[in-house]
């Protein structure tokens, strides 16, 4: 039993707190330093052989998640836990402690007090619960030997904001562990017009199955003049049962969730291939094609075949095309076509819309987090808590009525736990008003 | 006029507001003080134009976007703030001399944003991960929080100054016997470290989201996010320090100087000496 006493003891110290907290820093420099999450190699080809080894042994290379890191994270959530445990109780007990059962003698010695002598009509003339409103506050009161005693107060419950943040930090880490047992991270890339119910998880060697389908429609990219990357954006069809349930933009900080599952625009890869769409101005048929470079599709309803012959390239991306299509005998058209951009087409019997464009993969991040919730309601809580604890106090005043016949009288007591100055100015104001009955 | 000029002169006005501060210490003239206040009061509205401007311009150009995005922006946004907090805290301590140690930080971020080779001026498009509302919100609320440890840092130097002149040697010349008293320092430095606390708690929070909404993942451990979190712990240590086992003083100076430097490391030194998700401040 003692024992267990002990090690609750060593549990509520301040002392730890301090000594994790020092050592979470202080160790945390190491994985800034030395590169995380490379190859053994890397560490035996930067270091030498010796200290990769050692390194190895301590985790080194993954040391956010070594069983020593996870290990002060979790000494300092019990210290957290069982330090709150033991002093929460007398915070409670301090907010709902019954603050009539004080002796006019307490109140004359609070830091902040005052007696006056009252004539009987400026006794009577005295509205405690107007005096009270001047300090934002609504009085409770009893009457006592030879009197009435008014007390009021404000922000008890500031007193629980230190208790919140530390709750925060408990919430928060419990949000990160159910992301760390129950979530998925991965990614995958989607040629356009092409869809996947599979992606590779990032942590190990193995697809994981989404459960249902998602299609990639279309990726565009949006450069500014000076050739730098403006926007990502892929439109994404999810195919649940065979149904498509919903079409939705995806663009980088903007990811689409469905089922638990967020897709994050990522990457992209650019392809030598056009996706080309051909519209009959006549008849309102159209055909879409996935067509190679320098290769000749066919178009048979409408007697037409068409390849692309030539194009201009920006690194990766092509800008312009050029295009050739046939109708039936009449001479065959060319013509340059912009990336992604709309033009008619005519040739001597016909005339045609002819749409084309790069074709791309869409490089998407996968991930399942049921637990991100849980660490933004941690955060919330922390801001909150904070507040609560730096820029709201508990305020209390006391008023004692005396009203005996030796001689009128009234005490003014107050305290706060904290930020002093800003209530002396509450106090003064309150002293003034009761300067001003005589 | 544009926002270029703007800013270059604030980098000399700041410079000749620190000036007078410093005269107000060593001659002791009120009325420099009043000139001091006004003076950069003024030279703070200048700066404020400048960001506008470059804000404006930015938009003339196509590519509107806060001007918060890079090393060179974000410098000048940290003197912007840092000024702001010390004339608030000039105008509600009613003391002038602080001035004279906090003002110094921001010239020195001007002059390095105004004069280093290493950090580029141009106004720059946006690459698709830093188009994000979060990215306002996560530069604003960091660059509150490290300006009020700049104060912090400031009046820990100022605390060390003042105890460590021996007041026994009565010479009413010494410049140190006018700065605030050393229990009115202490509780500014406390008070400003816990500003920045909060602010630095909110800016992490709003990187992390940020960081969620754009990659699916909160924390990577990169080595800057690393880096702000040491920081963090530092002034939680620092707060517990003081609140539970009494410490104030020198040793809470001290920390208020140590955390700055944990502080200038997080924003300047992980860009140039680690690398990670963070490096585009680099440009
Ligand atoms: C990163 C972790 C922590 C954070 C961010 C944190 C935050 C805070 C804050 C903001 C305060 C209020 C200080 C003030 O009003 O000046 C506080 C007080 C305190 N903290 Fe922590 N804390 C942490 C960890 C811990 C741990 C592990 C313990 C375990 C013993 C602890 C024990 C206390 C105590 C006893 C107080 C004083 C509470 C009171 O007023 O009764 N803290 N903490």
């Amino acid at each position: 039993m003692t024992n267990l006493k002990h090690i609750w003891n060593f549990f509520t110290s301040v002392k730890l707190a301090i000594f994790t907290l020092c050592s979470l820093a202080i160790t945390s420099i190491i994985g800034t330093i030395i590169p995380q999450g490379e190859s053994a190699g890397f560490y035996a080809k930067q270091y030498g052989i010796k200290a990769a080894h050692f390194m190895q042994i301590l985790d080194i290379p993954d040391m956010y998640y070594s069983w020593w890191f996870l290990l002060l994270l979790f000494i300092l959530s019990i210290n957290l836990l069982v330090c709150s445990i033991e002093r929460f109780p007398r915070v409670w007990a301090i907010i709902h402690t019954d603050n009539l059962k004080v002796t006019t003698e307490r109140i004359a010695k609070m830091a902040n007090s005052r007696e006056w002598q009252v004539s009987v009509a400026d006794m009577e003339a005295f509205n405690p619960v107007a005096f009270f409103k001047t300090a934002g506050m609504t009085s409770s009161s009893k009457a006592i030997d030879n009197g009435t005693l008014y007390f009021g107060q404000k922000g008890k419950y500031s007193r629980t904001g230190v208790y919140l943040v530390h709750l925060s930090i408990l919430v928060i880490f419990a949000g990160a562990t159910i992301g760390s047992q129950l979530g998925l991270k991965g990614s995958v890339m989607i040629p356009e017009m092409q869809g996947t119910s599979k992606f590779f998880s990032s942590s190990q060697p193995e697809t994981i199955d989404l459960g249902f389908e998602v299609r990639c429609d279309k990726f565009i990219i949006e450069f500014y003049d000076n050739g730098m990357p403006k926007e990502y954006q892929s439109t994404l069809t999810i195919i649940d049962n065979g149904i498509e349930v919903l079409t939705e933009d995806i663009q980088v900080n903007s990811p689409l969730t469905y089922k638990g599952f967020t897709f994050y625009q990522s990457s992209y890869q650019g392809y030598k291939d056009f996706i080309v769409s051909i519209t009959n101005q006549d008849t309102k048929q159209t055909k879409q094609t996935i067509l190679p470079f320098q290769k000749q599709q066919n178009w048979e309803e409408n007697d037409v075949r068409f390849g692309i012959v030539n194009a201009e390239a920006l690194g990766q991306r092509f800008t312009r095309t050029k295009f050739w299509l046939k109708n039936g005998d009449t001479p065959a058209v060319l013509t340059w076509l912009d990336d992604n951009e709309s033009r008619i087409v005519t040739t001597a019997n016909n005339s045609y819309n002819v749409h084309v464009k790069q074709m791309y993969a869409t490089g998407l991040q996968i991930a399942k987090d049921p637990g991100v919730w849980i660490v933004y309601i941690g955060c919330g809580l922390m801001l909150l808590g904070l507040y609560m604890a730096f820029f709201l106090s508990h305020r209390r005043i006391w008023l004692c009525q005396d009203t005996s016949a030796a001689g009128p009288r009234l005490i003014l007591g107050g305290s706060t736990n904290k930020n002093q100055l800003a209530f002396k100015q509450l106090f003064t104001k309150l002293e003034n008003v009761i300067d001003k009955l005589n | 006029m544009n926002s270029s000029t703007l800013l270059g002169i604030t980098t000399f006005t700041y410079l000749f507001s620190a000036l007078l501060y410093v005269a107000v210490v060593v001659f002791k003239a009120p009325k420099i003080g009043k000139i001091a206040t006004i003076f950069t009061a003024f030279a703070w509205i200048i700066q404020t134009a400048g960001l506008l401007l470059r804000w404006s311009e930015s938009y003339q150009m196509g590519i509107g976007h806060a001007p918060l995005t890079n090393m060179y922006e974000s410098v000048v946004f940290f003197s912007w703030t840092l000024i702001l907090l010390y004339l608030i805290i000039e105008v509600k301590f009613k003391t002038k001399v602080i001035g004279a140690f906090a003002v110094p930080f921001a010239v020195l971020a001007m002059a390095y944003a105004s004069f280093s080779t290493d950090i580029s001026k141009t106004i720059n498009p946006l690459v698709p991960a830093l188009q994000s509302n979060w990215l306002i919100s996560h530069v604003v609320t960091c660059f509150v929080g490290y300006a009020s440890f700049a104060v912090a840092a400031a009046l820990g130097i100022m605390y060390l100054l003042k105890s460590g002149s021996k007041p026994d040697n009565n010479t009413t010349s010494d410049a140190t016997t006018r700065l605030p008293s050393l229990i009115i320092l202490d509780s500014i430095i406390h008070s400003t470290m816990v500003f920045g606390f909060i602010w630095l708690t909110a800016g992490i929070i709003t990187g992390a989201v940020w960081a969620n909404s754009a990659w699916g993942t909160y924390w990577s451990w990169d080595p800057k996010e690393t880096w702000s979190l040491i920081t963090w712990f530092f002034y939680a240590v620092t707060l517990h320090a003081r609140y539970t086992r009494g410490w104030s003083g020198k040793p809470i100076a001290l920390l208020a100087i140590f955390g700055f430097v944990s502080v200038l490391f997080t924003y300047y030194g992980v860009n140039f000496l680690l690398s990670g998700l963070h490096s585009y401040g680099s440009g």
